[in-house]
């Protein structure tokens, strides 16, 4: 792992020298939260208020946690094809560094910015939708490092192959946009038929989503044991398999 | 080259054949690099080159043959050869934003380097003044000095160089090549690519001849210009009305040629120049203008392949 911390550190000077990039990953999901907040400000009383305010102060966090994570896989992806399309890759490839040690540097860099991102989101977020719901913070930005490093080693193995940039956002966007859909973040579990519900629990962003939910709302570690070794799992087969596929060209 | 000619052979290649599908991109290429050369593979775009220096460089598993990189094998034992060479790529790339002094602090934490030693390298290529500059704003000339700090930080035995002045104005070029030499006065091996003949002719010791994928001689360019072009010739200008009898004369002529006061006199000895100099001065024949035309190694090129390097 020689060179990891030089690499890390330069990988995120040279991102947030990129100024579009640096807005899309941390300013843009920061804003959806604000905005969101903002919203749920103008629900007014009523028989749907219950489930509205609901919406608000636990699905919308979770949602915007979600995304925070996508775009930090959407980023990796794209930076790693894009190194690969234009020979760094290659040119790092003469050098004793090995793929483990790029992928690593590379995560880290993103569940930095991811917790950077996090925490501007929830600062900046309306205080009394968050506040209401009585929020373990650094619980919740725990779990949402875990689910991003699994959400995020499922972006390693697209990363360690895809050829260009070209590919790199649409192979993201089929991928994981579909399961936030059937997650259990917008309906819930309970309701699927018992086959989607099974289909739904093969994939991790289902894991991801429910322990989120859990932990914003206030539930123990313990009880999302399971969607915490799911999210584990997920990463240490990911992590395996794209340093076995791994491309430097 | 330096003194004596180098003996030790720390590049073998032998039978080395590559293909890309249907493509047979380089067939029975053997040569080998010896300690303390600028050895040049030269031919056209898309004669082999890169791939040969690719799977000499181990990036590349050659459908068969053999070779040999200071008695290891570059597949297999790659992480090994990895902190002796030092490698620039063609075409190479780095981040857009990165800094000259960022990039070459990582490639010396890479290979476990000090960060001083990659600011000495700076300094020794030049490129202090521009060690804040990011890699996209570096011209083609600093952005090559940039590659070969990195591929030299590692203060590696042998260098390889693909392709190192391609783009380059010919001022920029001539800096390069100072560069290159300077490698080889510090006691390393030099193994380069180049389409440019004249590149080749003035800094490499050796060459070998590589067209459609099959080395086709190697030796150093000025026994490879007497093996296959040595004819010699002289152009004069003189209005002497007995000099062409005595061109005509000499034993080393081959064929004179005159139109009005302008001789052309060829032939294959290397002795040609001189004896044609004596001739002229014995008789005191006067003369307006004398040049010597020397065949060079693009005139190999053309002679062995039966095409130019430019087709």
């Amino acid at each position: 792992m020689h060179g990891l911390g030089r690499l890390m550190w330069i990988e995120l000077k040279v991102f947030l020298r990129e100024p579009l990039g640096a807005f899309g990953t941390v300013v843009a999901p920061v804003l959806v939260l604000v905005l969101f907040g903002r919203i749920g400000t103008y629900v007014v009383a009523g028989g749907a208020q219950k489930a509205a305010t609901a919406f608000f102060t636990v699905d919308v966090p979770v949602f915007v946690t979600i995304l925070i994570s996508i775009n930090a896989v959407v980023s990796l992806v794209s930076i790693m094809s894009i190194y690969r399309e234009s020979g760094i890759l290659k040119r790092l490839s003469t050098t004793p560094l090995r793929p483990s040690t790029i992928l690593t540097a590379h995560v880290l860099v993103k569940l930095f910015l991811t917790s950077m991102t996090l925490i501007l989101a929830l600062l900046f977020a309306n205080r009394s939708l968050l506040t209401a719901a009585g929020v373990p913070f650094l619980r919740f930005l725990l779990a949402a490092l875990i689910a991003t490093a699994a959400i995020l080693s499922m972006g390693f193995v697209i990363a360690s192959f895809v050829p260009s940039g070209r590919f790199a956002q649409p192979i993201t966007s089929v991928l994981l946009y579909p399961m936030i859909a059937i997650s259990g973040l917008f309906v819930p579990l309970s309701s699927y038929s018992p086959g989607f519900r099974s289909f739904a629990r093969v994939l991790p962003m289902t894991y991801a989503v429910s322990l989120l939910h859990g932990i914003w709302k206030g539930e123990a570690w313990a009880a999302h044991a399971g969607d915490i070794g799911a999210l584990f799992l997920v990463f240490a087969i990911c992590t395996a398999l794209s340093t076995k596929i791994f491309r430097w060209e | 080259m330096n003194g004596t000619k180098p003996a030790r052979a720390v590049i073998e290649v032998s039978g080395l054949r590559k293909t890309y599908g249907s493509l047979v991109a380089v067939d029975e290429v053997s040569f080998e690099v010896h300690d303390g050369e600028i050895f040049g593979l030269i031919g056209p775009n898309g004669a082999g080159k890169t791939t040969t220096m690719e799977c000499v460089e181990g990036l590349r598993t050659p459908d068969r043959g053999k070779i040999s990189v200071f008695g290891l094998d570059p597949i297999r034992d790659i992480h090994k050869l990895q902190n002796r060479m030092g490698v620039q790529l063609q075409e190479a790339q780095l981040q857009k934003r990165i800094k000259v002094w960022e990039a070459v602090h990582l490639w010396a934490s890479l290979y476990g380097m000090k960060s001083s030693d990659g600011e000495r390298l700076l300094e020794q290529l030049g490129m202090v003044d521009k060690r804040n500059t990011w890699f996209m704003k570096l011209s083609g000339g600093q952005k090559q000095r940039l590659f070969i700090a990195l591929a030299l930080i590692n203060d590696p035995e042998v260098v390889f160089l693909d392709e190192l002045t391609t783009g380059l104005d010919p001022q920029a070029r001539r800096a390069i090549w100072e560069l290159v030499r300077g490698i080889r006065a510090r006691g390393k091996t030099v193994f380069l690519t180049t389409h440019l003949m004249e590149e080749a002719e003035r800094l490499c010791d050796r060459v070998a001849i590589i067209d459609h994928g099959r080395i086709i001689d190697v030796d150093s360019p000025e026994a490879l210009v007497n093996r296959y072009c040595p004819e010699r010739t002289v152009v004069l200008m003189t209005d002497d009305p007995s000099a062409e009898v005595l061109f005509r004369a000499m034993p080393q002529v081959a064929a004179v040629s005159a139109n009005g006061g302008r001789f052309t006199i060829r032939g294959k000895s290397e002795d040609l120049v001189t004896t044609v100099i004596r001739c002229l001065s014995e008789n005191r024949i006067r003369v307006s203008d004398f040049r010597t035309i020397l065949p060079n190694l693009e005139d190999v090129f053309i002679k062995v392949t039966g095409h130019s390097i430019r087709d």
